[in-house]
């Protein structure tokens, strides 16, 4: 069998290998005294090979290695810059191109609403950088596409323009826009930007837990591993998690089926509702269309209601959640959140954990995970959570509300559903957010991307033993009968 | 107050935990025994090759769709 890759790019493989070696001293409790050494087995020199000098390399995994720790604890966003990792690219914005052919048309000064385009002896364009308003417009009429947006990856990825550039010329997250959803760190070529881990913090709770028996330390899985860690079977990926040390594995899905319950009896009673399970999405409510708060879903993601089981039937657990979401780093210290939820990585965090411990999880046998319904688990991908509403809906028997649903896959189509809201013309009566393109499977925290992803996690979802969500919540109800 | 606590966990419920579950509710709502007899649930009790693994007040047990008719017999109605 051909060798599958880890990862999609190199920056992440980077950032997983100083993952790897913190958390490597760390279960071993030697992280204080060789912690310096982990910038010389990043970067061993003599020669560079990523940037100008292995001096500066090993600047850079230093600052890497704070992000591994935890990041800057003044800064409250879970999505930080590595100033000293931004390359600073240039940003020009609109440019013409060499590919201007100089034509009679001049479409692109016609377009363009501020007159910032004139054209020199040669007919040329030329754009006034002090009038242009980067409006892309002459850039959409160009016939030979010679008008080109430079344009920084960060700001690029970020479709909340939260991301600028600072008086140092590195890029700057504005907190009070930014949602965490982590689309600037994997699309930044340099790794200058990144997520904070708490991979630290995992690690201190799996070995003063006393291998379980001083408490129990839960892994709530999200449904969105099914497209990941191709490279071996799911069932192995949770022999893994057992052998780092959790007591158990839970699917997050089974959470998501008691939002899909609640969500859909609530929005009948509401009659407009957004779904609050993507928190990235609800962050940009919150900051961006505060008018349309009241109608953000009042149930807990399927994170936090599956740690609220959790910790019910079990006071003392501790809950981890391991997903493809940097936004659930924040959403986790929320007061709704953070007494049923102690601690959340990412998949890339995972596996940098197996490895610090030198677990080949393709060597390991099969242990299940089956809690969920299909339903739950379709989560993972967009409209999964529209098309589990529906079913919620039919199951208790509701056939007099009609629902339709606005499913937006991505942030830019969040914002103009939301836009439409706000000015009371959506036809539709709720709203599925999903911040990442093609919802969690393109979450920033996944090893890898694929067109194939969502094919996968509706494989996944109809493998579960439950067919309907009434079947896959009984259980939960057995403490109320 | 008896508690039984039934495992809800993978293992288990591939073997039937929800039939159990619902066998539990239906004899203990029969026999009408909601005061003296508590239902839980919990994720894994170490158990799991021989699930669906059940305790009675911390003892262990382990019960089959099949068998829990003759548990709750045996284990329960009888040690009232």
């Amino acid at each position: 069998m051909m060798k599958q890759k880890k990862f999609d790019t190199k920056v992440q493989h980077l950032k997983y290998k100083v993952l790897r070696e913190v958390a490597r001293l760390a279960w071993k409790g030697t992280l204080t005294e060789n912690l310096l050494d982990v910038p010389k087995i990043i970067s061993p020199g003599p020669e560079p090979t990523m940037r100008c000098c292995v001096y500066k390399e090993r600047a850079i995994v230093e600052e890497r290695i704070k992000m591994a720790m935890g990041g800057d604890k003044n800064n409250p966003n879970a999505i930080q810059v590595i100033e000293i990792a931004c390359d600073e690219c240039p940003v020009g914005g609109y440019e013409v191109s060499e590919a201007c052919r100089g034509c009679l048309a001049h479409r692109c000064e016609d377009a363009c609403p501020r007159g910032a385009i004139t054209h020199d002896g040669t007919h040329k364009a030329h754009i006034d950088k002090s009038k242009c308003i980067e409006c892309g417009k002459c850039a959409s009429v160009c016939p030979y596409g010679a008008i080109l947006n430079h344009k920084r990856p960060c700001e690029r990825a970020c479709k909340v323009k939260a991301i600028s550039m600072s008086e140092t010329k590195a890029a700057k997250i504005d907190n009070n826009k930014c949602i965490s959803c982590g689309a600037c760190v994997y699309q930044c070529p340099w790794g200058a930007i990144s997520d904070k881990s708490y991979i630290l913090d995992v690690i201190d709770l799996i070995q003063k837990s006393n291998h379980n028996n001083d408490y129990k330390v839960y892994a709530v899985v999200a449904p969105s591993i099914a497209s990941q860690f191709s490279y071996a079977t799911l069932g192995q990926v949770v022999s893994g998690m057992h052998e780092l040390g959790f007591h158990t594995v839970v699917e997050a899905a089974l959470g998501g089926d008691i939002v899909a319950m609640a969500e859909s009896r609530e929005l009948v009673e509401k009659g407009f509702l957004t779904s609050s399970c993507c928190p990235a999405f609800v962050s940009y409510i919150k900051k961006q269309f505060p008018d349309l708060e009241p109608y953000i879903s009042h149930n807990p993601s399927p994170m936090v209601a599956m740690g609220q089981y959790i910790k019910k039937i079990d006071p003392t657990a501790k809950v981890i959640f391991i997903g493809p979401c940097t936004a659930k780093k924040m959403e986790f210290n929320l007061d709704s959140a953070k007494d049923y939820v102690d601690s959340v990585i990412t998949f890339e965090e995972l596996q940098a954990l197996y490895d610090s411990r030198d677990i080949d999880i393709m060597t390991l046998d099969e242990t299940p995970l089956d809690n969920a319904s299909y339903y739950g688990r379709i989560f993972a991908r967009s409209g999964g959570l529209s098309d589990a509403v529906v079913q919620a809906l039919k199951e208790q028997g509701i056939d007099n509300f009609d629902l339709k649903a606005e499913i937006c896959d991505g942030i830019e189509a969040c914002r103009i559903a939301l836009l439409k809201a706000s000015k009371r013309v959506l036809n539709a009566n709720f709203i599925e957010g999903m911040a990442c393109s093609g919802g969690c499977i393109g979450g920033a925290g996944c090893l890898t991307h694929g067109d194939k992803n969502k094919a996968e996690v509706d494989k996944y979802g109809k493998e579960a033993m439950e067919k309907t969500i009434g079947d896959a919540i009984k259980v939960l109800n057995m403490e109320n009968q | 107050m008896k508690k039984i606590t039934v495992c809800i966990g993978s293992s288990c419920h591939l073997k039937g935990s929800r039939q159990v579950v619902e066998a539990l509710q239906d004899y203990i709502t029969e026999h009408d025994l909601k005061d003296k007899v508590s239902l839980s649930g919990a994720f894994c009790m170490k158990n799991c090759r021989e699930g669906v693994s059940v305790t009675v007040d911390g003892v262990l047990f382990s019960v089959t769709p099949e068998t829990v008719g003759s548990f709750f017999e045996t284990e329960i109605l009888k040690k009232l």
